[in-house]
């Protein structure tokens, strides 16, 4: 006989069956070592892939790689000039930074009113309803960088709004309520800003973790807030996104640096320019998330194994307790072989069932987090999934772990000869 | 159909050497019915494990059924146990977990019968020994006497040459051991060759020759007259 046709012959199975069978209470022990294992693995890697998705779903409104930079007071006196002052970015500073940072991919520079302590908020006006909001001047490759869920048909500023000064703009969906009717529709209407009338183009949804900003904002072209504010060459801030393979760590120093230069701040003044990097936090998150996943991977796989030794421990002990039978066997006329796949198929087997429990349990379990989570819209945690094939491969490496560990068990058993095995009692 | 010359063999113990067979010279027909006696350390278990395969001689020669048994690797040693000898054990032997029927059915798994086969095979046997009733029953659920006898319908199962019962009457009282015997003289009737072994006169009396070992070398081998036992089955 050879092995091939032992693993598929039914008569190997009953044999197989039959004394994994007449120990139920050790069979049920051995294989809860390694369905814990598996366990484990599904329920943590799932969790790590279901935080993972959460971080991924609560940035997914900004660019990944982009960052925040703005002027501050500078600490350090510079080429004549005294500690204190405060640098003002300009328009012109975008195609410095474009020319010499390539991989910058979209820069929009703002200015806003009402954000930052000191200046005042626009007075908007419709009808008799008079309220201040938070206004910016955008281009529209902001977009780009911090995506703007607009309702209802509107739109965004685009390059014509910018070229012509268009008086257009964005309100928020408070902005929406406060002023207007429920059954109105504000498209098209004329608000007052300043005492200036501005078409409405569109309605943004506030979106959660916008740092700043608010459902009451209020965005129009970058070139008309210039002329209605008078602001000339000045930016508030820079928003920036880099390309996806750039490091975004490196790219903020670039930009800073080459800021550094035009605005005559101190190379060394690390508090004349200040900035948020949306990138680096987020590499810092899903790093986390990483190792969360490979965390997962080395506890399961640990426990996974230290369950296999356990089958091959016992199945030691049951070799040693079947002595006997097993040299009666031989008696009979069971080639050494024979034996050998038989102590095998019981640990490959063994093994098996609890991959397979041990998965549809850790699968259970996932759901029952999922439908747990599923109403808290604060806590990142979506969707947690393991993928079938590191499901197979935690399988294929159990089946190779449960054969290597039931070699021991099967040289054992016909280590012994016949005649020893047959004399035991 | 057994032939052995000049056997020898000794059990290394330590740094000593204990020499059990000191040169056997055996032969015996087909159809024969050999006690083998001998008090304990005479070397007859070490003999009869030679013949079955389950121990190597250091030296002679051993020629079963024509066929010359030499360089034994434990494969060849399971094959030619499995075509050639039936085994029957002092303490039966058999398989706890496995009922009456299945125990009778193993020796034919390993000759790679298949599974209908091997019913038929062993139910036909196990009525042979008076036991077809008892066929679902497991080990612990028989006497000794039955045991025994699902023990001799497993050896003869896979139609061996030769059976080899080591001590089969040793754990039973007389009167079962009087239908263990009978049933081994049945069986040697329709001429299967077998070789019994035993230290009780009695038993050795009712083969047709006894070979008496002493020391590890055969002192006496004589024909005597068979006492037929008979039949309580």
């Amino acid at each position: 006989m050879n092995s091939l046709k032992i693993i598929f012959d039914f008569d190997t199975w009953q044999e197989i069956f039959g004394s994994i069978a007449k120990n139920k209470t050790r069979t049920v022990i051995t294989v809860i070592g390694v369905l814990w294992g598996i366990f484990i693995y599904i329920t943590l890697s799932g969790a790590a892939k279901g935080l993972d998705n959460g971080f991924d779903q609560a940035f997914e409104d900004m660019a990944m790689n982009s960052m925040f930079i703005w002027p501050q007071r500078t600490s350090v006196p510079y080429k004549g000039f005294k500690v204190g002052r405060y640098p003002r970015f300009k328009i012109s500073n975008v195609n410095e930074l474009k020319k010499q940072i390539p991989e910058i991919q979209y820069i929009a520079p703002r200015n806003a009113r009402g954000v930052f302590g000191g200046s005042e908020p626009a007075s908007v006006v419709y009808k008799e309803i008079s309220r201040s909001y938070n206004i910016y001047g955008d281009f529209s490759d902001y977009t780009k960088i911090s995506t703007k869920k607009i309702y209802k048909g509107g739109r965004f500023i685009n390059e014509e709004d910018q070229r012509n000064n268009r008086k257009v703009c964005v309100i928020g969906e408070r902005t929406n309520e406060e002023l207007f009717d429920e059954d109105e529709d504000p498209l098209g209407k004329y608000v007052r800003i300043n005492n200036v009338f501005f078409q409405v183009i569109g309605v943004h949804k506030y979106l959660e973790g916008g740092g700043f900003e608010t459902d009451g904002d209020i965005f129009i072209p970058f070139n008309t807030f210039r002329n209605i504010y008078n602001t000339g060459e000045d930016v508030d801030w820079f928003t920036i996104a880099a390309f996806d393979d750039a490091d975004v760590v490196a790219v903020e120093k670039n930009v800073k640096d080459v800021l550094k230069k035009i605005h005559s701040i101190a190379p060394e003044d690390d508090r004349a320019l200040g900035s948020f990097n949306i990138g680096e936090l987020f590499n810092r998150i899903s790093g986390f998330a990483k190792g969360m996943t490979f965390l997962s991977l080395i506890v399961g796989l640990a426990t996974i194994l230290a369950g296999v030794i356990g089958i091959g421990n016992i199945l030691l002990i049951s070799v040693k307790e079947r002595t006997k039978e097993l040299g009666v066997r031989r008696a009979l006329g069971a080639t050494p072989g024979e034996i050998r796949v038989q102590i095998l198929l019981e640990s490959v087997f063994l093994t098996i069932i609890a991959g397979v429990v041990g998965i549809i349990l850790g699968a259970g379990v996932l759901a029952i987090i999922n439908l747990a989570t599923q109403k808290l819209s604060d806590f990142p945690y979506t969707n947690p999934t393991v993928p079938i094939p590191l499901i197979i491969g935690a399988l294929s490496t159990m089946v190779v772990l449960g054969t290597l560990i039931g070699l021991i068990p099967a040289q054992r058993a016909v280590s012994i000869k016949p005649i020893d095995a047959l004399r035991e009692e | 159909m057994i032939s052995i010359k000049d056997l020898h063999k000794s059990y290394k113990m330590g740094d000593n050497s204990l020499h059990v067979l000191k040169g056997i010279d055996l032969d015996i027909d087909e159809g024969e019915l050999v006690a083998i006696m001998g008090s304990s350390g005479s070397g007859k278990s070490t003999l009869l494990n030679i013949l079955g395969m389950l121990d190597l001689a250091d030296e002679g020669k051993y020629i079963l059924d024509n066929v010359l048994i030499e360089g034994l690797n434990e494969t060849t040693a399971a094959n030619y146990r499995n075509q050639f000898l039936g085994f029957v054990f002092q303490s039966f032997n058999l398989i706890n977990y496995k009922n009456a029927l299945e125990n009778v059915a193993l020796p034919l798994y390993y000759q790679g019968f298949g599974r209908k086969i091997r019913q038929t095979k062993a139910l036909e046997y196990l009525e042979k020994v008076g036991l077809k009733d008892w066929a679902t029953h497991l080990p612990s659920e028989l006497s000794g006497g039955q045991k025994q006898r699902v023990a001799i319908a497993r050896a003869m199962a896979s139609q061996p040459k030769v059976l080899l019962a080591d001590e089969p009457t040793g754990a039973l009282d007389s009167k079962t051991s009087n239908e263990v015997m009978s049933l081994i003289q049945q069986i040697n009737h329709e001429g299967k060759t077998i070789l019994v072994v035993t230290h009780e006169l009695d038993i050795a009396h009712m083969c047709k020759r006894i070979v008496t070992l002493k020391d590890g070398v055969i002192v006496e081998d004589q024909k005597v007259d068979q006492v037929i036992v008979e039949s309580h089955v």
